[in-house]
């Protein structure tokens, strides 16, 4: 059986002990034993411990007999082989998983078919242990429970006490899932910081991940790869500003006006309106940057004189700009909104113009807010990666220039690891330590905006 | 004291003393016409902002509608084929080996020649080339699902070339030189002889609905992306919803006030803030990296979009648990429930709607996702559609992207095409997201 018939029969016995149980409970409540729970109680304490253990264990099962497949399999390789230049273990295991599912891909080596062989076998030794070891947990576990069933066990406090620690490891989730980003970012940038030092990737001007010693395109010279990552966070850091410079002031200006100044019913109509702007996926962006922006950028410049690169950053960051503005308007919205009314009429009481109370006051005590509000845009707008794979283009450029083409670390990461890759080479590797700077520039980000809400936020009540 | 500025109303420049009230309502008076100016500007200033902001919106949709809407029909030919059952099934038992033994081409090719005229070597492979490739196919289809009009002569249609189809719509003009367009002098012809005759038709794309990946332009459609789109995302409501609402209950009722509490709740917020590329990586990483998973299925892009909505629905869930009055919960303990029973008899249910909310608006934000998608490998060229979540699958923002690369004219069109189908889905995905707002949230 595989995996899926296998849950589906643990939820079957397990809906089946939930009968017996409730049934047996009413059974000895009918005659006439007061019971501690209410009788479904007693149902739900046998089914869940039915379903329960043998699911995680068939998930256990099922996820984990791959790797030690894998791991098996590796002990059919011939030493030569290994001792082979050109050995990847991913390539191996890819050679005997085809052969495994029936794809062959030229003559393979006895070995590979020894260990597809072999590891058929296994497959149908696991499938076997796995059906075996799962039904009858689940159908032993049931009973067991079922067994436990009399009128003075507390079945209430177990089920709650099941629940409490189904609802725990829910919420352990997302430290598991923390854990994994760290792990999946940490040790192959690690492995990357063997190959190239973290002196050239945080310092070095040039940005060719080519493999190494291959051809650089046209210069008939044998290339040597290069990671000086500061190509990537200027062109990040110019994209952000052009970004930021179009969302702020629209954003804020908005907000301002939207929270002060609008009508109930003006606010109602356009509120809504510039949310749809955030809700618009960003591939949907990329599309409208690369195909109606930039063309247009260009053929602007042209007509003034300028040399406009034809995927330049100025295209990808206004429209990343325009992305970013419902993000500041209805964060400073919140922020304005926050601030008390009384604020205002002390102010208007003194004679002041409604901007003058605006500038005067009400901004400077929003401040803390909107700035946080600018960094989380600016979080948002280094994160960003569509935009940027599909308007940008991938030209390493170190220019400060928004006309010219640059690229930026999320679309390097995005151009590295998309499509086959082999997991030993430096140039895929590299991808990881972009992705874990990246991600320790955001998070970052979010902590300083954090910290400055809480350090410089006003208690007025 | 300085003699000028605002600052000083109402202060005798000379001794210090009060000055008159009509000389401070003078010296007021005297600003009073530059604040005004100052308030008006600054009030246009922030007209202006929203004015700007709702005209990148205008221009967003005015640029994808024009192509879009364009891009939902193409144009087709409708021909007299003589369904010659000797040609086109040369067993002669229906199965579909011997209709693709059989030369659906040549049935199709001798109707156009008919209807054409084209005569000669050159004539007749410049009339082959009006149309679609996927043309044989659905002749084929209409055999199978009908044989009875073998034999027969039957009025069918089939989609013009991509070329054809640019020529028609006149993004390729007549007055090109011909070596400089892709289309010759003698196809031309033939198609303004068919345009002639009306058999010509511009109509709406069934391909873009029903058809899947291709690289022909006029064949390619979004079926194959949508069913991955909902195979993948329902992946992703079966982990997410149940997840995020167990840990929301989990957070606001039960766990106590320690050290491991606190650090599970920075977690959430900083995975909240962690760009989605990264998740992508996450699961590149560990579930085809480490588990050994196959690439380019709804199942991982599932997994992946479930961890990556699951702050969005922990948070908006945990609000609307907060905002349930305790005094539900004091109800329901002082007349004996458990806590639990309190929990998910009372808290829970008046806590859905907003739980929902927040579930229906990440589940919008993982359909409009690509990039993670990217990273395990949805975005490989896959003509079938997915049958389960462990088939190979593509969804549609990633066929969004991958048709944007193509440069034909009619991609452009249908990519915006399928670019409003994809926004359709979620302007309804956001309604109904407010709809439960507006309707089953209860104000305390």
């Amino acid at each position: 059986m595989n995996s899926f018939s296998l849950a589906i029969a643990v939820l079957l016995f397990s809906s089946g002990y939930f009968f017996l149980g409730t049934r047996a409970s009413t059974m000895q409540r009918a005659s006439g034993s007061r019971l501690h729970s209410l009788p479904h109680y007693y149902g739900l304490f046998a089914g869940l411990v039915a379903a329960i253990p043998a699911l995680v264990l068939l998930a256990v099962l099922a996820i984990g007999d791959d790797i030690i497949f894998r791991s098996m399999a590796l002990d059919f390789v011939p030493d030569e082989v290994k001792a082979g230049d050109n050995y990847k273990e991913v390539i191996v295991l890819a050679q005997i998983t085809n052969v495994v599912n029936g794809i062959n891909f030229g003559e393979q080596p006895q070995w590979v078919h020894d260990a597809a062989d072999a590891w058929r076998g296994w497959d149908a030794t696991s499938t076997t242990l796995k059906t075996i070891t799962t039904l009858s947990l689940s159908l032993l576990a049931g009973l067991f429970a079922y067994r436990q069933i009399n009128p003075g066990f507390r079945s209430r406090n177990a089920v709650e006490r099941i629940l409490m620690i189904v609802l725990a490891g829910s919420s352990a989730i997302a430290i598991f899932t923390t854990i994994g980003i760290v792990f999946s970012v940490v040790f192959e940038s690690m492995r990357f910081f063997a190959l190239v030092p973290v002196s050239e990737f945080l310092f070095g001007l040039t940005w060719n991940p080519q493999f190494e010693g291959a051809e650089r395109a046209g210069s008939g010279q044998q290339g040597l790869a290069t990671y000086g990552s500061v190509p990537l966070f200027v062109g990040t850091f110019l994209i952000s500003v052009v970004a930021l410079s179009v969302a702020v002031p629209v954003g804020l200006f908005s907000a301002i006006y939207l929270s002060e100044y609008a009508s109930p019913r003006v606010r109602a109509a356009v509120k809504p309106l510039m949310e749809l702007l955030a809700g618009v996926p960003t591939v949907v962006y990329g599309f409208f940057a690369a195909l109606t922006v930039a063309p247009f950028i260009r053929g602007t410049g042209m007509s003034l004189g300028l040399d406009v690169a034809s995927e330049s950053a100025l295209a990808a960051g206004l429209v990343m700009g325009i992305m970013i503005i419902p993000f500041v308007s209805s964060l400073s919205d919140d922020v304005l909104n926050a601030v008390p009314q009384a604020l205002r009429d002390a102010a208007y009481g003194l004679g002041s113009t409604q901007s003058e109370t605006v500038r005067q006051v009400v901004l400077p005590a929003a401040l803390p807010g909107v700035v946080a509000a600018i960094l989380l845009a600016v979080s948002r707008a280094v994160g960003e990666t569509m935009i940027v794979v599909m308007a940008a283009g991938l030209a390493a450029n170190l220019s400060l220039n928004p006309l010219d083409a640059v690229t930026t670390v999320t679309s390097q990461i995005v151009t590295i690891l998309v499509g086959d890759q082999e997991f030993e080479s430096a140039k895929t590797l590299s991808a990881f330590a972009l992705a874990l700077t990246l991600i320790v520039i955001t998070l970052a980000l979010n902590f300083m905006a954090l910290q400055i809400v809480k350090k410089y936020r006003e208690q007025y009540d | 004291m300085t003699e000028t500025g605002m600052n000083n109303i109402g202060v005798d420049k000379a001794g210090g003393g009060m000055i008159s009230p009509q000389e401070a309502a003078a010296r007021v008076g005297a600003g009073l016409a530059a604040r005004r100016a100052c308030e008006k500007r600054f009030r246009a200033y922030g007209r202006i902002a929203i004015g700007i902001a709702l005209a990148f919106l205008v221009t967003l949709f005015v640029s994808i509608f024009s192509k879009g809407i364009p891009g939902f029909f193409q144009h087709y030919v409708t021909l007299d084929v003589t369904l010659d059952s000797a040609r086109l099934d040369p067993t002669g038992d229906l199965s579909v080996q011997s209709l693709y033994d059989g030369d659906a081409r040549g049935v199709i090719r001798a109707a156009l020649y008919d209807a054409t005229g084209a005569s000669g070597r050159s004539g007749r492979k410049a009339a082959g080339k009006i149309i679609s490739a996927g043309a044989e196919q659905r002749l084929r289809n209409a055999v199978l699902d009908n044989p009875a009009i073998l034999d027969t002569t039957q009025r069918m249609t089939f989609a013009v070339d991509d070329d054809v189809d640019s020529f028609l719509r006149g993004f390729i003009k007549r007055e090109t030189p011909e070596k400089d367009r892709r289309i010759n002098d003698r196809m031309i012809g033939y198609i303004d002889a068919l345009q002639e005759q009306g058999l010509i038709s511009f109509e709406f794309s069934d391909y873009l609905i029903f058809g899947s990946a291709s690289r022909n332009a006029e064949m390619a459609g979004i079926y194959g992306a949508l069913i991955g789109s909902l195979l993948t995302l329902a992946v992703c409501l079966v982990l997410s919803f149940p997840i995020g609402v167990a840990t929301a209950i989990y957070l606001e009722e039960f766990a106590p006030k320690n050290r491991i509490t606190e650090i599970i709740e920075i977690n959430i917020n900083n995975l909240a803030a962690v760009p989605s590329v990264v998740f992508g990586i996450l699961g590149l990483a560990i579930f085809i990296g480490i588990f050994g998973m196959p690439r380019s299925i709804p199942l991982i892009g599932g997994v992946v979009l479930a961890l990556m909505t699951l702050p969005t629905i922990i948070i908006s869930s945990r609000a609307a648990i907060r905002a349930v009055p305790p005094s539900i919960r004091d109800a329901a303990l002082g007349v004996g429930a458990s806590r639990v029973q309190t929990m998910l008899h009372h808290v829970v249910p008046l806590a859905m709607p907003g739980m929902l909310t927040g579930t229906i608006i990440g589940m919008a934000q993982a359909l409009g996702e690509t990039a993670p998608l990217l990273m395990i490998g949805m975005v490989a060229f896959i003509v079938d559609v997915p049958g389960s979540v462990t088939d190979p699958g593509t969804v549609l923002p990633v066929q969004i992207f991958m048709w944007a690369d193509f440069a034909e004219r009619m991609f452009v069109l249908k990519t915006s095409a399928a670019i409003m189908v994809l926004l359709a889905f979620l302007i309804l995905m956001n309604a109904a997201a407010i709809f439960v707002r507006k309707k089953l949230e209860r104000r305390w």
